[in-house]
């Protein structure tokens, strides 16, 4: 065990000291210094388990993750935030997931659909409220694909149909209409909303569509939610590199494009936390194997593309080797602005589903270094791929509260932290530059060739602007 | 004021029981509220001599809101003065019940509905607490007083037996107290004895042994209690015992549920459970 390991072990130490003694026993299994071999067993952290009471956690629930990461993007849809308001307000298109189409007429994205229950509602049932909001939206949108139905916790509380009314109106309508359990007390995250919706696609959507030519060389994009664009940088580079995009889930995806998505002769994933489900399933179900990859800088841009390549023939291989020699200098020209005015940065991150790990080498490709990584709502596996993206002795942080968020702030004192909307205003206060890495802080995009240039500059900007002397408190 | 609340097994009764008692008691000068805590909204038919009255929640539905209602649409006076109100509710197996009642009772108190000359207010509530909603009436130092309505047949205590621990956990975080049993008698062996014996059990009484008389049914067929249906008859006397003991009960207690085995053994010892049957 190396002496970083020690000294970090040390450190969380320290952090949890202040905690009552169960609380520290209980959050020690969650914080750990990293050993990129895994070798190390006290290394490893637990996840996927429900948050300790009185910690301050930023974690999202099931609604979030179905209504928020899966469902909320797909454009064609009218997606129905069904129960009280509050829910499907405040996750009104906080994603920016991008797409093309006429909003109000044939897409729908960053609309925000209730069923606004009320008192009545919750004592009568809100199934004929529903009923007749499907049928009312069916007249104002007539060129909507499919409805989705995403229940609030009350209409779980309350045991509400809503299956049947979705199967009452698909017969009536000729349409899909897809019910969704992902009420917000269910799991202990976001996470299982990401599951349960992922099953929903697969009972009411996948395998329906159809698809009038088939290529060798089909693919579909699965987990690239189209934040600021990336999942057009991403399939911009996968169709350059002879690849025909047959769906692209979830962002700005269609329908239709989901239906077909079992078409694919390989399915390329990118949030592996969000999608790796229905990866599973095609792949058991339809024999269409699927492969991870990153598209977060160029050392894992060129990599990802090689990989990917490998799995076609050689006109593919070849399009590869071109592309990589094509866009290099372009990408070294991004690295030689930047890298000088971002070498040995420390950045410490926490975000959500595949950032934490993908993000370290785009980081790395400018000379930073990542000295902290966790997630929100990560499970095991995401945690064995992230150890060996990471250095020996640096911090993996799971469900991390705010405290131990700041303690490690002042401890490893990181020139650039990379989180969420919940965390941001805080670290302004502290004067720390801040980077919201959920929604790229209304920037993007980042993946890819296109995103590269994008994110260099937004670090830049983050962590050399002057703005962060005038608030930090003078000592 | 005293609130007073109702509660035993489903089918036993305690509307029926509750309106006849509170015309006793409105008969004896007492100024009566009842609140029906029934999605079913039968608990005021016999003051009112209509099948249903205009319920909180149904009004509520039709109208968007409770906030849409007037106190008057929903508080109705019936025989002798005595006021009606029924929360209503969902029909079974749509929607929350509970919530309804919640909400009922919330918008009584907020519009007035509790004046100062009400001396007493009697919740009948549907027959099985199944959740919190059920339980808002002895919640949140509303009805203090508890009576259950029960009978010889073994479900019926059960059931009553229930109640107690629902009132022991009400009785340690608010105030309130068991006042009785009060046995409807369905005519089953020893059955006097028998509910005595479960009262002294639960420590409280059995405050009033209510034969069975099908002048009751009667009765209940013209919408009507047997007091102000045959005044004369030996049943209305029944009631009216009844709710003088009610009016002057001072023995308020904090139920001692008992287990299955020891209902079970009751049941023996009374030669209504025969021992091979459990054996």
């Amino acid at each position: 065990m190396g002496t970083n390991i020690k000294d970090t072990q040390k450190l969380i130490e320290e952090v949890l000291s202040a905690y009552p003694e169960k609380a520290q026993k209980e959050r020690a299994k969650h914080l750990a210094a990293n050993d990129p071999t895994g070798q190390c067993s006290s290394c490893q952290v637990k996840s996927n388990t429900k948050s300790r009471p009185g910690v301050m956690t930023v974690r999202g629930c099931a609604y979030a993750g179905a209504k928020g990461v899966v469902w909320g993007p797909v454009k064609d849809q009218i997606t129905i935030s069904h129960g009280p308001i509050g829910c499907g307000q405040y996750s009104w298109w906080a994603r920016r997931n991008y797409y093309n189409g006429q909003t109000g007429i044939d897409t729908f994205g960053t609309m925000h659909i209730t069923t606004d229950f009320k008192e009545s509602s919750i004592v009568y049932g809100g199934d004929k409220g529903l009923y007749a909001a499907l049928n009312e939206l069916k007249g104002l949108f007539p060129l909507a694909k499919s409805m989705g139905i995403l229940s609030e916790c009350p209409v779980g509380l309350i045991g509400d149909d809503i299956e049947a009314v979705a199967k009452k109106v698909s017969t009536e309508m000729n349409m899909p209409i897809v019910p969704v359990r992902c009420e917000g007390f269910r799991g202990v995250s976001q996470s299982l909303g990401h599951h349960i919706a992922n099953d929903s696609i697969r009972d009411h959507i996948l395998g329906k569509g159809k698809l009038e030519t088939s290529t060798p060389y089909d693919i579909a994009l699965i987990g690239d939610y189209n934040i600021g664009g990336d999942a057009w940088a991403s399939r911009k580079m996968l169709e350059e590199l002879g690849l025909r995009v047959i769906a692209q889930w979830t962002g700005d995806a269609s329908i239709n494009e989901m239906g077909i998505a079992h078409l694919a002769k390989v399915n390329l994933i990118h949030c592996y936390r969000s999608m790796n489900y229905i990866c599973r399933h095609m792949e058991e179900k339809y024999g269409i194997p699927w492969v991870e990859f990153n598209f977060f800088g160029p050392t894992k841009i060129y990599q990802s593309i090689r990989k990917i390549a490998s799995l076609f023939d050689d006109k593919i291989k070849d399009n590869a080797e071109k592309m990589i020699e094509k866009y290099k200098p372009v990408m070294d020209a991004v690295i030689n602005e930047f890298k000088p005015k971002l070498e040995d940065k420390k950045v410490m991150l926490y975000v959500g589903g595949l950032r934490p790990r993908h993000t370290i080498g785009a980081y790395e490709d400018l000379g930073m270094k990542v000295v902290a990584a966790g997630y929100e709502f990560g499970h095991n596996d995401d945690y064995k791929r992230t150890y060996p993206e990471l250095k020996e002795g640096m911090v993996i942080m799971d469900d991390v509260t705010l405290y131990e968020l700041e303690e490690f702030t002042r401890r490893l004192r990181p020139d650039m932290i990379g989180a969420g909307i919940k965390e941001k205003y805080s670290y302004h206060k502290m004067g720390v530059p801040f980077r919201q890495m959920h929604s790229w802080d209304y920037s993007g995009p980042y993946h890819g060739f296109d995103g590269f240039p994008v994110f260099a500059r937004d670090m830049d900007m983050t962590v050399n602007s002057p703005t962060w002397d005038l608030i930090r408190r003078k000592r | 004021m005293r609130q007073i609340a109702i509660y035993g097994k489903g089918g036993i009764g305690k509307s029926t029981t509750t309106q006849n008692l509170v015309v006793g008691l409105a008969e004896a000068g007492y100024k009566c509220m009842i609140v029906g805590c029934d999605p079913k909204a039968d608990s005021t038919r016999l003051i009112l001599h209509r099948k249903a009255q205009t319920t909180v929640m149904d009004l509520a539905r039709e109208r968007g809101s409770v906030e849409d209602l007037n106190i008057e649409e929903v508080l109705i006076e019936g025989y002798r003065g005595i006021r009606c109100a029924e929360s209503g509710g969902p029909e079974p197996g749509v929607g929350c019940a509970g919530r309804g009642v919640i909400t009922a009772i919330n918008f009584l108190e907020e519009n007035g509905a509790y004046t100062e000359d009400l001396d007493f207010v009697f919740y009948d509530v549907l027959g099985d607490v199944v959740c919190g909603g059920f339980a808002m009436p002895i919640r949140e130092g509303k009805a203090k007083e508890i009576y259950i309505v029960t009978s010889g047949e073994m479900m019926a205590m059960y059931a009553a037996n229930n109640i107690s621990r629902g009132i022991l956990k009400y009785a340690q975080s608010g105030g309130v107290r068991l006042g009785g049993l009060i046995c409807n008698a369905r005519v089953v062996d020893k059955e006097f004895e028998l509910i005595s014996e479960l009262a002294k059990q639960l420590n409280t009484q059995l405050i009033h042994f209510v034969p069975r008389d099908n002048q009751v049914q009667r009765a209940e067929l013209r919408r009507t209690t047997v007091i102000e249906y045959t005044p004369e008859h030996p049943q209305a006397d029944q009631y009216r015992s009844l709710a003088k003991k009610i009016a002057e009960n001072r023995n308020f207690v904090i139920p001692t549920p008992i287990v299955m085995d020891d209902l079970e053994k009751l049941l023996m010892d009374f030669g209504i459970l025969e021992a091979e049957e459990v054996a």
